[in-house]
């Protein structure tokens, strides 16, 4: 076993380990919110995995980003052929050991892969231009200050290393089968790493150009093990976890917000009415209203917080944000995903005082119940956000990746005004008529008085 | 204009089922704009034959802007009230013409045990229209200049689109869509309860930035389907002082001033 192939396995298994403790810890922060069942029409679900998430349907409406960004994606996922050839070869020491088994099928899927790549560079390009040059209004909103700006341009770099490391290895390599046929199986002509290789590679010795293949190779496999351990610190896990989030998106008409039965039930026995035992599993006799924490919000409203990767499409059509108000949907969702970190960070901690000194069992129901750092999700979103609303499901929308940003939106009022009876003054006198009079004004006409008037 | 339109108590009382039920909502009912659109829709309905009724002084707000607001108790207490009536008079059709109670009726109903066939009344119009019970002759809008304001509850939360524009098409209007149409429509900042309360601080209020993109376009007219945005556009036209180079219509009244063929 060759000292590279032992230094290989090293750093897989590494990425590995340290990829499942930060994938899990993402994975038990989305289930620290309230369990729901979310298992009906399959075949519509799947039609959207394929057409919403795959297919990057929605991602059209916007047509130059959404090319660039195609680019990227399909580049992404026809480099896997590649990843997968490097992880075998690094495992086994050996050399390109798909090139021998596809033939020319080989020749043509690099060629496929280069011909991506180097668009997906070109789209690099455009995106840290729009980002930080043209600066779309989007772009530059005030909750992308700091880390998420860095974060955007941290993957684009990443990018461009990638992109990099594939040029440098194939180009290197087209050289070497020439000089060294044994080590070096012919890959066919590959048309973007022959010509990069004449440029820049053209008069180097074959000591330089093995140095610059393994450079190359080695560039490639890092960047992708740093980029699977940096995904769920950032905003792109979107990669992952769009797909889920699609499968499990709302397929209720978009105007229905979730009932609440132990209201219902509630007002049904004040009139009288006969209360059927609701068939809804997750129905809970509950003492809070709506949502002040993430335990409160389901385990889709976190997972749609852990899948926005900070585009802003919702912001950037929102009439609140639009009209100057302190209200983004993108920083509802931001700030869900924040709290969820924080918390799943402190109970990570083993920290009893979290708890009350209670041992907790893992549950969210226990969490709800129990958790306590003296803050909650309206330390991170205003009252003043929240109010501005207009349910308007602009963001809803334009979402590519079918986020719901109203939903929390609209369980954080149920908070306000049910558990908290605070909420706007203004509301007040409309909900004083609406119970006593019946209509959202306090009037004294007779409602049907129109009608004497034709 | 006289036109006695009937209450379900009444119509029950004289052994007469409607077709449907005309659901006029707390804007059409109270609010003397939105009045106007009340009494045309009835006033082409009659025209058209169509017997309807209202639940008049039985009928109470759909409870919309309380959920949205958050105040799920009273949401309850008012639609448990209106299925209750609902179910009494064994309404199956309902037709009416705020987007909001649509949206209620539709949508949020059924799972509180009020299940009926709700159609906008854009949607009810297009399909007299389509059926030949409504015919236009020419009129009033031949030519004219147009735009068309999709609301959020009609539109993008519920997908209706089309019907309203085939109702103006009829009218013979040059359609000139606004740059934020259909999917990408933008809200007049009525909705979610923002109609009842003060704006959160910001630079403007949303009905004008609205009213300004209208008022950019050369049009005479915003045709719009809902009392919300009636009040809205209005408003946002009349912040401008364009309150008599834009006038802001719903397409039920626009209908109403052209010729209609009468069936009766």
């Amino acid at each position: 076993m060759g000292i590279q192939q032992v230094l290989f396995l090293l750093v897989l298994s590494a990425t590995a380990y340290l990829a499942y403790r930060h994938y899990h810890r993402v994975y038990k922060n989305i289930f620290l919110g309230k369990p729901k069942t979310i298992n009906d029409q399959p075949v519509t679900r799947w039609k959207n995995v394929f057409l919403v998430a795959f297919g990057q349907k929605k991602m059209f409406k916007n047509l130059i980003p959404a090319v660039f960004h195609l680019f990227i994606y399909i580049a992404f996922l026809f480099t896997q052929v590649e990843l997968i050839e490097i992880i075998i070869d690094g495992l086994l020491g050996q050399h390109r050991i798909f090139s021998g088994i596809l033939g020319g099928f080989y020749t043509f899927l690099i060629n496929v892969i280069e011909i991506l790549s180097f668009l997906a560079l070109i789209a690099t390009f455009i995106f840290l231009y729009r980002r930080n040059l043209l600066k779309i209004p989007r772009f530059v909103k005030s909750e992308l200050n700091g880390w998420p700006r860095l974060d955007a341009n941290i993957i684009l770099l990443g990018e461009i290393l990638l992109v990099t490391g594939i040029f440098t290895m194939n180009g290197a390599d087209g050289l070497l089968q020439k000089l060294d046929e044994a080590h070096y199986p012919d890959t066919g002509h590959l048309m973007l790493s022959n010509g990069f290789a004449q440029l820049f590679f053209a008069d180097m010795t074959q000591e330089t150009l093995f140095m610059l293949e393994r450079a190359g190779w080695w560039l490639h496999f890092m960047v992708v093990c740093g980029f699977i351990l940096y995904l769920p610190f950032s905003k792109h896990f979107h990669i992952f976890l769009a797909f889920p989030n699609v499968y499990f998106a709302k397929l209720r008409p978009r105007g229905e917000m979730e009932n609440m039965p132990a209201i219902m039930n509630e007002v049904k026995n004040m009139f009288g009415l006969p209360v059927k035992a609701e068939n809804n599993p997750d129905a809970e006799p509950n003492l809070d209203f709506g949502a002040k924490d993430i335990f409160d919000l389901s385990w889709k409203n976190i997972l749609d917080a852990y899948s926005c990767t900070e585009c802003g499409r919702c912001t950037a059509v929102c009439p609140a944000n639009l009209t100057g108000k302190k209200l983004s949907p993108r920083k509802i969702l931001m700030d869900i995903r924040d709290r969820a970190t924080e918390v799943g960070k402190n109970i990570e901690s083993g920290d009893l005082t979290f708890f009350n000194g209670e041992k907790p069992d893992g549950t969210s129901d226990f969490y709800k119940k129990h958790y306590q750092d003296g803050k909650n999700l309206f330390d991170y979103i205003s009252r003043e956000e929240i109010h501005a609303c207009t349910t308007c499901n602009a963001c809803v929308e334009a979402c590519p990746v079918m986020i719901d940003p109203l939903e929390p939106i609209l369980e954080l009022r149920r908070y306000e005004i049910l558990s908290e009876s605070a909420g706007p003054p203004d509301w007040v006198p409309m909900f004083t008529a609406m119970e006593n009079g019946g209509s959202v004004w306090q009037m004294s006409d007779e409602r049907e008085k129109w009608r004497t008037e034709i | 204009m006289s036109l006695k339109v009937n209450t379900m108590a009444e119509a029950t009382a004289e052994g007469i089922k409607p077709e449907v039920l005309f659901w006029v909502g707390c804007a059409g009912s109270y609010d003397a704009r939105a009045q106007k659109v009340t009494k045309a829709f009835a006033a082409i309905l009659e025209k058209c034959g169509v017997s309807f009724a209202i639940l008049g002084n039985e009928e109470q707000c759909t409870g919309d802007p309380a959920r949205r607001a958050g105040n799920e108790f009273v949401f309850q207490m008012l639609a448990i009230q209106n299925i209750q009536t609902l179910n009494m008079y064994e309404v199956k059709n309902i037709v009416t013409a705020c987007p909001h109670c649509f949206n209620t009726l539709k949508n949020e109903y059924p799972a509180l045990g009020g299940h009926y066939d709700v159609v906008h009344h854009t949607t009810f119009l297009q399909s007299l229209l389509n059926s030949g019970r409504l015919t236009i002759e020419g009129g009033a809008w031949k030519g004219k200049k147009i735009t068309y304001h999709d609301s959020c509850y009609l539109g993008r939360v519920n997908g209706v689109y089309e019907a309203p524009r085939q109702l103006l098409e009829s009218l013979e209007v040059e359609l000139l869509e606004m740059k934020r149409c259909k999917t990408k429509g933008l809200c007049c900042g009525a909705g979610g309860a923002q109609m009842f309360k003060e704006d959160e601080p910001g630079d403007k209020r949303i009905n004008i930035e609205r009213a300004e993109e209208i008022a950019g376009m050369q049009v005479e007219t915003v045709a719009a389907n809902c009392p919300f945005c009636l009040t809205m556009l209005s408003d946002g036209m009349k912040a401008q002082d364009k309150q008599d180079d834009v006038m802001v219509y719903d397409i039920s009244e626009m209908i109403l001033q052209s010729n209609i063929i009468s069936k009766r």
